[in-house]
């Protein structure tokens, strides 16, 4: 039997969705997957665990209860949880959180640790990623006692997989951690996450001022879709780093990417380049982002993102 | 107070890459110092300005030509350089341990700054290997920085726009975020002065490094495809918004 961890990242709505497809890939004939929850609420989620095939939740605590956002402190308490349990295969998804736990867990095991995968085979231990600003694709072959891999958002389609989830609780002896999380606060008022979004919208150099991504927001909001920007506008100050899709910014791979007034970088590409079915909207036709495209329509976007906006407001809710 | 940067040298992002060997690159192209890493170079020239007696190590492990990398950490600000000579590209984990190693052969770090991430590999992990072979804490995605005494506070970029606030001793290892500052653009006198700046040259083999419990090695590098239809919708604005729905609803069935 072979037991592998999965790192269970939940927001308010409970588990992270882009989850079910790497719990999709972490199952095999002889795995026992074990997801790891830090919110003390395993329990709550069973039923959305155990659908994608999570055999036992395991609520990671310490003796003195929840354990509160420290990467630091949440790497020991996964590698002692590991340890108990006889886990030596640990997946989860790539978002800020595993990147900044992740490592410190490879760290500390000597395991080899790939990040940003976008395929792996547990039977072989081999992985697939993306490199040289998504200009290659590299197979990875690790080797080690213990194996770990973070899997990019929304590339694995997720098949539901129904078994039977049992709960456990788990103390973890963290001792003292080398630095301190002295509080979290929030950056800016967006709160739909770009990396994990299932469709994004995303402006550029055409948008011409932040105010004017108003009329991204309004599309969105349609689509239930996070709004994104190119490095030209961020760097221009129209929007907020936290926006910026691309080489220097967020790694997306969305189901749908619709790129408004973006020409098409290959730092951009480099972000978005795995992205399911990409549209472009731009006055160029010869933008490399419209070469690239699933769906292009030549024209300007301000005129065509609000006809979207409307065509989409009739098609996804008929009266 | 001394302070060492980890540099890498990599293919510049417009660089046409053309595989050789089934799983290596042409390295015939134009290298860069990797962008993240100019804003940690950044922060340490900030820092010097803040701390008397501080002197900038920029370090890089890399080929013969990685030395070119360490030229413009120093046009930037860096003091001298510290140059790890491999004849190939080891895994992280043989990374962390050698710029361990070349590192405490060199000085005693008071605090170490790098590059979030490289451009190249995207491993996103070597400093916080670094970290734990040097058991020093790491702050990652660091947009805001502070030193106060020998408290180092850090502002941390998370998911869905939140911020996290670390606050961690000397020594530490502090990953730069491209949100940390605007890295300077060297001037001619900068580059000139570089020139005459010393590089100490170890090389790889002469560091006696014990062997990791892993490793990962890369076994097939292939081009990435773009499978896209492609398909340019004409018309009428109106008609080809209809149409261009009806494809994303029928179609490519995303919406």
């Amino acid at each position: 039997m072979q037991k592998i961890g999965l790192l269970i990242e939940t927001n308010a709505d409970g588990v992270k969705p882009a989850l079910n497809g790497v719990i999709t890939a972490a199952r095999g004939p002889e795995h026992e997957l074990y997801g790891l929850v830090f919110d003390g609420k395993g329990a709550a989620y069973t039923d959305e665990l155990q659908d994608y095939g999570i055999h036992k939740i395991v609520n990671v605590q310490s003796a003195e209860g929840l354990l509160s956002w420290n990467p630091d402190n949440w790497a020991r308490a996964i590698v002692q949880v590991m340890e108990q349990l006889g886990i030596n295969i640990l997946l989860g998804l790539t978002t800020s959180q595993t990147k900044d736990v992740f490592p410190r867990i490879a760290a500390i095991l000597d395991a080899p640790l790939l990040l940003d995968c976008i395929g792996v085979d547990l039977e072989t231990l081999t992985a697939e990623k993306s490199q040289y600003s998504g200009k290659t694709v590299a197979t990875f072959k690790l080797r080690g006692a213990h194996y770990l891999f973070g899997i990019r958002p929304n590339v694995i389609t997720a098949h539901p997989a129904p078994v039977t989830a049992e709960v456990l609780s788990l103390q973890a002896q963290i001792g003292d951690a080398s630095l301190r999380v002295e509080a979290v606060k929030k950056d800016y008022a967006g709160t739909m996450d770009l990396s994990e979004a299932q469709i994004i919208i995303a402006g550029g150099r055409g948008m011409q001022n932040g105010e004017n991504y108003r009329i991204l927001h309004e599309c969105a909001d349609v689509l239930g879709a996070a709004v994104g920007a190119s490095r030209v506008a961020v760097d221009a100050g129209w929007v907020p780093h936290s926006m910026q899709v691309g080489q220097t910014g967020t790694t997306v791979s969305p189901i749908l990417y619709i790129a408004c007034g973006i020409s098409g970088s290959v730092q951009h590409f480099a972000g978005m380049k795995t992205s399911g079915v990409l549209v472009a909207i731009n006055t160029d036709p010869q933008a490399a982002m419209m070469q690239h495209c699933d769906y292009g329509i030549v024209g300007d976007l301000f005129n065509i993102v609000p006809l979207l906006t409307r065509q989409l407001k009739t098609t996804l809710n008929p009266e | 107070m001394k302070i060492y940067v980890c540099v890498k040298h990599v293919p510049d992002t417009a660089a046409k890459i053309t595989i050789i060997a089934n799983n290596q690159i042409d390295e015939k192209v134009t290298f860069i110092i990797n962008p993240y890493d100019e804003n940690a170079i950044e922060a340490a020239a900030g820092l010097k300005k803040q701390v008397a007696d501080a002197e900038i190590v920029a370090v890089t492990l890399g080929k013969a030509a990685a030395e070119s990398t360490l030229q413009s950490a120093l046009a930037m600000g860096a003091d001298r350089g510290l140059f790890v000579h491999s004849d190939y590209h080891p895994d992280s984990l043989v990374t962390a341990r050698a710029l361990k190693a070349a590192i405490e052969l060199d000085g005693k770090p008071d605090i170490i700054f790098s590059g979030n991430e490289s451009i190249d590999s995207e491993g996103f992990q070597t400093m916080f290997r670094l970290g734990a072979a040097l058991k020093v804490p790491v702050a990652s995605n660091v947009v805001a920085f502070k030193m106060e005494g020998r408290f180092v506070t850090v502002e941390c970029k998370m998911d869905a726009g939140s911020i996290g606030v670390i606050r961690m001793p000397l020594p530490c290892i502090v990953g730069a975020g491209k949100a940390l500052n605007k890295p300077r653009y060297p001037t001619l006198p900068d580059i000139m002065k570089a020139r005459k700046k010393p590089i100490r040259t170890i090389t790889l083999d002469s560091l006696d490094l014990d062997s990791p419990a892993g490793s990962m090695e890369v076994v097939e590098l292939r081009p990435a495809f773009e499978k896209r239809r492609g398909k340019i919708i004409g018309g009428p604005p109106e008609k080809a918004v209809q149409e261009l729905v009806e494809l994303l609803r029928a179609e490519a069935k995303v919406i």
